[in-house]
């Protein structure tokens, strides 16, 4: 008999399921031409679904015995998911037009991919969490190859699908370590199993259950994936990829790395050490030769994932309230850079990609160089810009948990990354105008990109309302 | 004045009127910006004319607070130190501006407002009372630097602005590291608070090596200076002014504001480190100065031994020592900026900094070989103007401290003689050997107006220091009392005679003796 108090708990999962299937229904039956209002009724769904999540927290923290935890942490990170798929969402219609591929069935894919992304945060079990992952996933590789006729969309999408299954295998390797070693799928279980001290059968099993997340955040030794299906999937789609699927990875490693994981703290914080270092560091170098913009990005979000995992590195409430803050700058950010980036069109409105076309745009797009730029001084860590604040804020949870010489290198490191985003400033405001694109973007489109330009500028007044959030989020771990 | 945010009025301004000249057209932007740079201008001297120098009122004065950024405030305050370099700042930004009237002709908009957003954040530096605030404040001044080099600076322009801003960005990171571990340890990011704070001796020397990471590059001193020459040779004329007249004291600031006071124990350990790293600034860079054929480059090496004269006062523990280097920073500030003036000046006519292309300017260009020759002369260090208060105040504060530093450190001022004297000779007398050097017709009025108050400044300054040192004199009193325990003892060996009693005394003597009888 399930509780009514379950199910209002998971609300949000329930509402965009029913909403994702009523409208393939509509996709299927109705064809491309209801693409659009497809569209908006699927931001629509979410934003109910945003709402729902009030009723969920009401009602948890825990569900199904266990399975489904619905508390602080999961709202949070639930509430960034649905911003930036609903971003995704608004901002593909023109970039799919351009290439005769607007069909309905894109937003129906993000809102199942986002179903699982919801069970990722919320899971209190393994089975939960590889379930919610697999969903997540799943959807991401049709997406990633939206782009049917399109080579490179194909390829993006083959790529992803085989290395992404090879890390669900180890993830599920895992997993089933952890069952044989403990006795049970459940955090809870886990975590009082290993209470008594973590056996070396434990150990691998964390190890491979750590590799197949670290697969799944793009974090370092497990990135490569990551530049070709950033490059391959149509623009959307890596806006999409590079936002809301970050926020569910790096929310449910943290929350396994303590809900399940607490006893083995000082385990598994090399690890997540040795990871934070290698991502900033290999980011940061590795973009600096990239001629493409979405390869670049995709080195950046490597990058920003390292920073990410500092604050979860120090493994205190300040240092996870420290990580999500990040990635709710993080949001913003890579939705403000990618709005820009979908801007990026020849006077025939075809997408360009190359970052030598971004020549000289501060003369003929004003506002939009002035955009980007402040996106990229904003991921490069650079005051008086919001991203500064995301940074100071893992470091500082680092620093106070006594890890400085973490802070120290990865400080460091964020000064090569500042290399290739200036590289992009330059680019639009020294260098000499290249052909110049298309003269104004759309409606849509600026709105976003204005609205996350604004949130970079004057974040800091937000100071007092992010803390608030990302700390009760964090309380609600420990 | 009780309860007016004059200092956030002072930021306001400039904020205002960059936002209005990206919307603005060239003619407007100009005069927008020097319309708020002016009104910037008169709001200091009401600052100035309302700061209580009495040294009986509080150390900090015109405090605000409004706690709206949650882990930090947006806590502003000055001290006689901070007002007299806020002072620096509203001065010479109108005259940037200006220099800026005619030699800028494309994206003049953009230009300006990066210049009052430059404004906004250099006197946010000096207001700021809250740790993380000062370094948003330090750090955002990236920005705009990067893109006046990088937009409006000259052939180089990307490389000098891309070492600029790793060079600076790598130094200060370090710095941020170490105020997050002193507020963890302190409790506060309050600055007045910090600056009371007694920290370990053992971490204080690294905290100090970390602030000492960025004020060092930013100061500049010797073996991090390379940036500098390149950013100023680079920089538009007006960027080469205040990165010299106002950017380079930020370094000075931050010495005085934080590693002295915060740790006092830690800077004494390692003067011998500063000492030593001035000494070598001092005479290599001005030998380097003499050989140079670039007037900027020149220029840009002796800023970087005057800066050196600058931290062995401050590393003097002694009040003629800091006070000594405050005048110097603030008579560099001035003279630099003038000098750079007058090379943007013949630049404007014949666009080369070759100092050969010049010659015998005196003759075709009278008004400019004075303004030039007293310019020169001030960074000399000739008495009667600013430069000679601040270098004989800092000089002998060390002399009581070290002599041998005291001696090495002279030896710049000879040389600076022998490289001004010589860039001056090459450039103002001898043959007009160049037949479009000889055409070029002398200062037009906007140029005299653009040097003439910094002239006076130089001469007042120079003359009637007492102006300046009055305001700053019970700050650097409280400084010297708060490292006083920790100072190095002196090798000068200096035996004080017995006080001459003055009038006074003798008459309050006379009066005791009087009054026994």
């Amino acid at each position: 008999m399930i509780e009514s108090a379950s199910l209002l708990a998971v609300l949000p999962e329930l509402i965009l399921t029913a909403g994702g299937l009523v409208l393939l229904m509509i996709a299927a039956f109705s064809g491309d031409a209801a693409a659009r209002v497809v569209n908006w009724l699927s931001v629509l769904t979410l934003l109910v679904a945003g709402l729902a999540l009030s009723t969920s927290v009401a009602n948890g923290p825990v569900a199904f015995n266990g399975l489904v935890r619905a508390d602080a942490f999961s709202v949070f990170a639930k509430a960034l998911i649905y911003a930036a798929a609903g971003a995704a969402i608004l901002l593909a219609p023109r970039y799919f037009l351009a290439g005769s591929a607007l069909r309905p069935e894109y937003p129906v894919l993000i809102l199942f991919s986002s179903v699982g992304m919801g069970m990722m945060v919320s899971a209190g079990d393994m089975l939960t969490l590889y379930v919610g992952l697999e969903m997540q996933s799943l959807a991401a590789y049709v997406l990633a190859s939206f782009m049917r006729q399109d080579e490179r969309s194909s390829e993006a999408g083959l790529k992803y699908f085989v290395l992404g299954s090879l890390a669900s295998g180890i993830l599920l390797y895992g997993i089933a370590l952890l069952y044989g070693f403990t006795g049970s799928t459940s955090f809870e279980g886990i975590a009082v199993a290993m209470g008594d001290g973590v056996g070396r059968g434990e150990l691998f099993g964390m190890v491979f259950l750590l590799a197949g997340l670290a697969f799944k955040m793009s974090a370092v030794p497990f990135h490569m994936w990551t530049p070709d299906v950033y490059e391959g999937a149509p623009t959307p789609v890596t806006t999409f990829f590079g936002s809301a699927p970050k926020v569910a990875a790096m929310a449910l490693t943290v929350r396994v790395a303590i809900e399940a994981l607490g006893p083995a703290g000082l385990d598994w914080q090399q690890i997540v050490i040795f990871v934070a270092l290698a991502s900033i560091i290999f980011g940061a170098v590795a973009a600096i030769g990239q001629t493409n913009i979405k390869r670049l990005m995709a080195y950046s979000s490597i990058n920003n994932v390292g920073f990410a995992l500092i604050g979860l590195a120090a493994a205190t409430p300040a240092g996870v309230a420290a990580t999500m803050s990040y990635m709710a700058i993080y949001v913003v950010m890579t939705i403000g850079g990618f709005a820009c980036i979908l801007q990026m069109r020849d006077a025939q409105g075809r997408p360009v990609e190359s970052i030598a076309s971004l020549a000289g745009l501060s003369q003929s797009r004003k506002g939009l160089a002035a955009a980007l730029a402040i996106f990229m001084f904003s991921m490069a860590g650079i005051p008086p810009l919001f991203g500064f604040w995301a940074k100071f804020l893992v470091f500082d949870a680092a620093v106070a948990a006594g890890l400085t010489a973490l802070a120290v290198f990865g400080i460091a490191a964020s000064v090569i990354g500042a290399f290739y985003y200036l590289k992009i400033i330059k680019t639009m405001y020294f260098d000499e105008p290249a052909d110049a694109y298309e003269s104004r973007g759309g409606p849509v489109e600026n709105v976003i990109l204005t609205a996350c330009a604004v949130v970079i500028v004057v974040g800091y007044l937000l100071n007092p309302a992010l803390d608030h959030a990302s700390a009760v989020a964090a309380a609600s771990l420990f | 004045m009780d309860g007016f945010p004059i200092l956030s009025l002072m930021m306001a301004v400039p904020m205002a009127g960059a936002i209005a000249c990206l919307y603005a057209g060239a003619n407007q932007a100009r005069w927008i910006a020097l319309l708020a740079t002016l009104v910037d201008l008169a709001l200091g001297i009401l600052l100035w004319a309302n700061f209580d120098q009495s040294g009986s009122g509080a150390q900090w004065q015109f405090q605000e607070y409004a706690p709206i950024f949650g882990r930090f405030a947006w806590a502003l305050g000055i001290d006689g130190i901070a007002l007299v370099l806020i002072m620096l700042t509203v001065f010479l930004m109108p005259i940037c501006i200006g220099a800026s009237w005619e030699a800028i002709q494309k994206r003049v908009g953009e230009y300006m407002a990066a210049f009052l957003f430059m404004e906004v954040l250099m006197i946010g530096v000096f207001t700021a009372q809250d740790l993380y605030l000062f370094y948003v404040m330090f750090e955002a001044g990236l920005i705009p630097m990067y893109l006046i080099i990088g937009i409006w600076g000259g052939a180089d322009r990307i490389y000098a602005s891309y070492k600029f801003f790793l060079y600076t960005l790598l130094g200060s990171v370090l710095m941020l590291i170490a105020m997050m571990w002193m507020v963890h340890e302190a409790g506060t990011t309050d600055i007045p608070t910090l600056m009371t704070y007694n920290f370990d001796p053992q971490v204080q020397v690294w905290l100090f090596l970390a602030f000492f990471a960025s004020f060092a590059v930013k100061m500049p001193m010797w073996p991090v200076h390379t940036w500098l020459p390149d950013a100023h040779v680079q920089a538009p004329t007006a960027g080469s002014v205040i990165l010299a007249g106002v950017l380079l004291k930020m370094g000075g600031y931050g010495f005085i504001r934080f590693s002295l006071p915060m740790f006092p124990e830690a800077s004494a350990q390692l003067a011998w480190l500063i000492w030593g790293l001035s000494m070598v600034a001092v005479v290599y860079t001005s030998l380097v100065a003499l050989v140079q054929t670039d007037m900027k480059k020149l220029i840009a090496y002796s800023s970087v031994a005057h800066m050196a004269i600058v931290t062995v006062g401050l590393f003097a523990f002694n009040q003629a020592g800091i006070e000594g280097a405050m005048m110097v920073m603030l008579g560099h500030g001035l003279v630099s900026g003038a000098l750079f003036l007058c090379v943007g000046v013949i630049y404007d006519r014949l666009h080369t900094r070759e100092i050969s292309r010049y010659g015998g300017l005196s003759i075709n260009m009278p008004k400019y070989a004075v303004l030039f020759l007293l310019f020169t002369m001030a960074s000399i260090g000739l008495p009667g103007t600013s430069n000679f208060v601040g270098e004989f105040l800092a000089l002998m504060g060390i002399y009581q401290v070290s002599t041998w530093v005291a001696l090495v450190c002279t030896t710049g001022i000879i040389l600076g003689a022998a490289y001004m004297l010589y860039l001056y000779r090459r450039i103002a007398y001898g043959e007009q050997k160049n037949a479009d050097a000889a055409a070029m017709p002398d200062l037009s009025a906007r140029e005299i107006w653009l040097l003439a108050p910094i002239a006076a400044a130089v001469l007042w300054m120079g003359i009637y220091p007492e102006s300046f040192l009055a305001p700053m004199r019970s700050d650097i009193r409280a400084l010297e009392a708060r490292i006083a325990s920790a100072a190095p003892a002196g090798d000068s060996k200096i035996k004080m005679g017995p006080a001459i009693p003055t009038a006074q005394a003798h008459h309050e003597e006379e009066a005791a003796h009087g009054e026994a009888h």
